[in-house]
């Protein structure tokens, strides 16, 4: 397990609703956790890109807009080409049920939907970044 | 244990007449219909006029929305209140590399005059009143709706409705935001001018604490930021020179309904009180509609659970009644399935019923503000009122609303209460039913609202063949006078933008000669 955990938290997509991914970046700050955000509006490319110079071990996107289903399928897969495979990716936001076993196949490690709490996600990270 | 209403505030064990010595009747209350108009703008309220019954929608393609307006029209709703996709709301059509995923998704694609025209098709613009969540594109969108009354032979003095327009909000909270804040706020002072003299029935904006709250803020915060917000537009439009007395009546607010019923009648009393106050005492407004208040209400999206979302019927039942009960104008009630995914037909028709059981069957309607005089609801409110007199002489201090805001003032002051709800949530110190107490092991699957990918594709189609079949020598003179009308930046803007709308100039095209001369804003650093 590394000293201190590294996490990417990003915005990709067009949306602005940031309410969650702010908690949640502040809550892992508050856990001792290293924690970039990569801001609003960002593309695939770029959160991958930032996962890449960041040296992160874990990459948390937020996606309130029902983009998900394009959004996530394509960072999974930029991540593959960038041979990211050891970093743990959860997705939190409006993600209805019947699309969390389709991100789980494309490499989606967990997937948090309203109202889950930061202790949970925090605890969840904490032991899968430990078994990595 | 301590007692608090959501936002934090403390609640006394018992309020009696001492808990309101300080309180003057015709001071701090005045009749309904009388100013302040903390009771109510109108002396026999709702037996006068019910609140217009306004659902906020918007999905897929024009067609779509437009088959869902006439259901919601048909099952008795009183006014239509558009929800506009994510691209439109950021100035970019579906074949942005942007909009990808994006598409349909969060409201209706609209991005040239043909569109609009789908929108609205089979529904005569003189006889219904519309809402529209524009902000960034508010100009474009504006015009395309004027444009379309245009061919349906309305006049535009006859059209009623109201534009959000409001920026600072998206700045604060929401974020869907294009150019940088002063060419923003100038595009905004340019649609009261122009309102005033051409569509002299429309609200001109509608100035919004929703999505204030909804980014965490507690109810003083949105009421504050929101009023202050009224202050910063009615400033920019004095400084332009345009006189207040003539636009201040076409300003408009919005408000949420969130779960603190008591809490929430007093945020909507002191709103007026405090309106009346700085329109008259800081303003000097003469002209009395100038001073009175007029507001939209939301229940809270955020208060909706994804768990057993039939529970969501009450709360939204709730949320309702308190704003009836302050005093609302109109009302949006919330699908129980809105935190998954956009409203199914009958949820929205459920979410409707709602507020015409509130209207038809509870007897709430009968008398004006029916908690004027609770000794409770009268101190809430009477704190509320002072609270923003607090943030107002902060803000004044910075500088206005647009220096704080890139000082990030209302940004910071909004993501503490959020992070202090949460963990509050997180202690059990504040209950969400079905969250963090009262939890189902086994949780049944609802039906849910899904727009697959080819809305985009048949958006990005018609799109493509606007371009095609226009007259492009036409589209690009419009689009050059635009150009030259945003560099010289002393003229009203929305004559150069109804004649690029009239060419079927894209939504995305026309922001992109804007961003061209007033460039994008970025938020300041987290």
């Amino acid at each position: 397990m590394p000293e201190r955990i590294r996490v990417l938290v990003a915005k990709p997509g067009l949306d602005g609703h940031d309410r969650g991914a702010k908690i949640i970046a502040r809550a892992f700050r508050d856990a001792g956790f290293e924690v970039i955000y990569t801001g609003l509006r960002q593309t695939p490319e770029q959160v991958v890109t930032a996962a890449l110079q960041e040296d992160v071990d874990v990459v948390g996107l937020s996606v309130l807009s029902g983009a998900h289903m394009t959004l996530c399928p394509r960072i999974m897969e930029l991540m593959k080409k960038e041979k990211l495979d050891d970093v743990l990716v959860i997705v939190g936001g409006i993600i209805p049920d019947k699309d969390i076993a389709t991100l789980k196949q494309l490499g989606v490690h967990e997937v948090f939907q309203p109202g889950a709490s930061t202790e949970d996600i925090i605890a969840y990270v904490k032991e899968n970044v430990a078994k990595r | 244990m301590a007692f608090t209403t959501i936002s934090g505030v403390p609640v006394s064990e018992v309020y009696t007449a001492d808990s309101v010595a300080d309180l003057d009747y015709a001071h701090d209350l005045g009749d309904p219909g009388h100013p302040p108009y903390t009771r109510g703008i109108h002396e026999n309220m709702y037996r006068g006029k019910l609140w217009t019954m306004r659902q906020f929608s918007g999905f897929g393609t024009a067609e779509e929305t437009n088959q869902r307006y006439r259901y919601l029209l048909e099952h008795g709703q009183t006014g239509l209140s558009v929800a506009f996709h994510l691209p439109t709301l950021m100035g970019y059509d579906s074949d942005h590399p942007m909009s990808a995923g994006e598409v349909g998704k969060c409201g209706v694609a609209i991005e040239s005059l043909a569109d609009m025209e789908a929108l609205f098709a089979g529904i005569p613009l003189d006889k219904i009143s519309t809402s529209m969540t524009t902000n960034a594109p508010a100009t474009i969108l504006w015009s395309m709706y004027l444009v379309v009354a245009e061919k349906q032979g309305v006049s535009w003095d006859k059209l009623r409705g109201t534009i959000q327009n409001d920026i600072l909000k998206e700045y604060i909270a929401e974020k869907t935001y294009i150019f940088p804040p002063r060419p923003s706020m100038k595009l905004i002072v340019d649609t009261f001018e122009f309102g005033v003299q051409h569509v002299p029935q429309w609200n001109v904006i509608s100035v919004s604490g929703y999505h204030i709250r909804e980014a965490g803020s507690t109810a003083l915060q949105e009421l504050a930021f929101t009023l202050y917000d009224g202050i910063e537009y009615v400033e920019w439009a004095r400084r332009a020179g345009l006189d207040v007395d003539a636009f201040a009546p076409r300003l408009s607010f919005f408000f949420n309904a969130h779960n603190d019923f008591f809490e929430e009648i007093a945020k909507y009393r002191a709103a007026r009180n405090v309106w009346y106050k700085v329109m008259t005492q800081r303003f000097h407004c003469r002209n009395p509609k100038s001073a009175v208040l007029r507001f939209h209400t939301q229940t809270a999206g955020c208060a909706l659970t994804a768990q057993q979302p039939y529970n969501n019927v009450v709360r939204v039942a709730l949320q309702a009644m308190a704003a009836v009960m302050g005093g609302t104008q109109s009302l949006h009630t919330n699908a129980l399935d809105e935190s998954l995914a956009l409203p199914t037909e009958h949820a929205a028709r459920l979410a409707l019923r709602t507020q015409q059981i509130i209207a038809h069957e509870t007897g709430v309607v009968n008398t004006p503000d029916p908690l004027g005089g609770s000794y409770f609801v009268e101190r809430l409110t009477l704190d509320m009122e002072k609270g923003c007199w607090d943030y107002f002489d902060r803000l004044d201090a910075m500088g206005g609303m647009v220096a704080a805001i890139e000082q990030s003032f209302p940004q910071r002051e909004i993501q503490e209460a959020s992070y202090r709800y949460q963990k509050a949530v997180e202690r059990k110190e504040k209950i969400v039913v079905g969250v963090n107490d009262f939890v189902l092991e086994e949780e049944s699957s609802i039906d849910i609202l899904s727009i697959d990918e080819s809305v985009a594709e048949r958006q990005i189609a018609r799109t493509q063949k606007v371009r095609e079949s226009r007259d492009n020598a036409a589209c690009r003179k419009a689009m050059e006078t635009l150009r030259s009308a945003a560099l010289a930046g002393n003229i009203n803007m929305m004559p150069p933008i109804l004649d690029c709308v009239r060419s079927y100039a894209t939504l995305g095209e026309i922001c992109d000669t804007l961003r061209g001369v007033y460039g994008t804003y970025e938020e300041p650093a987290f």
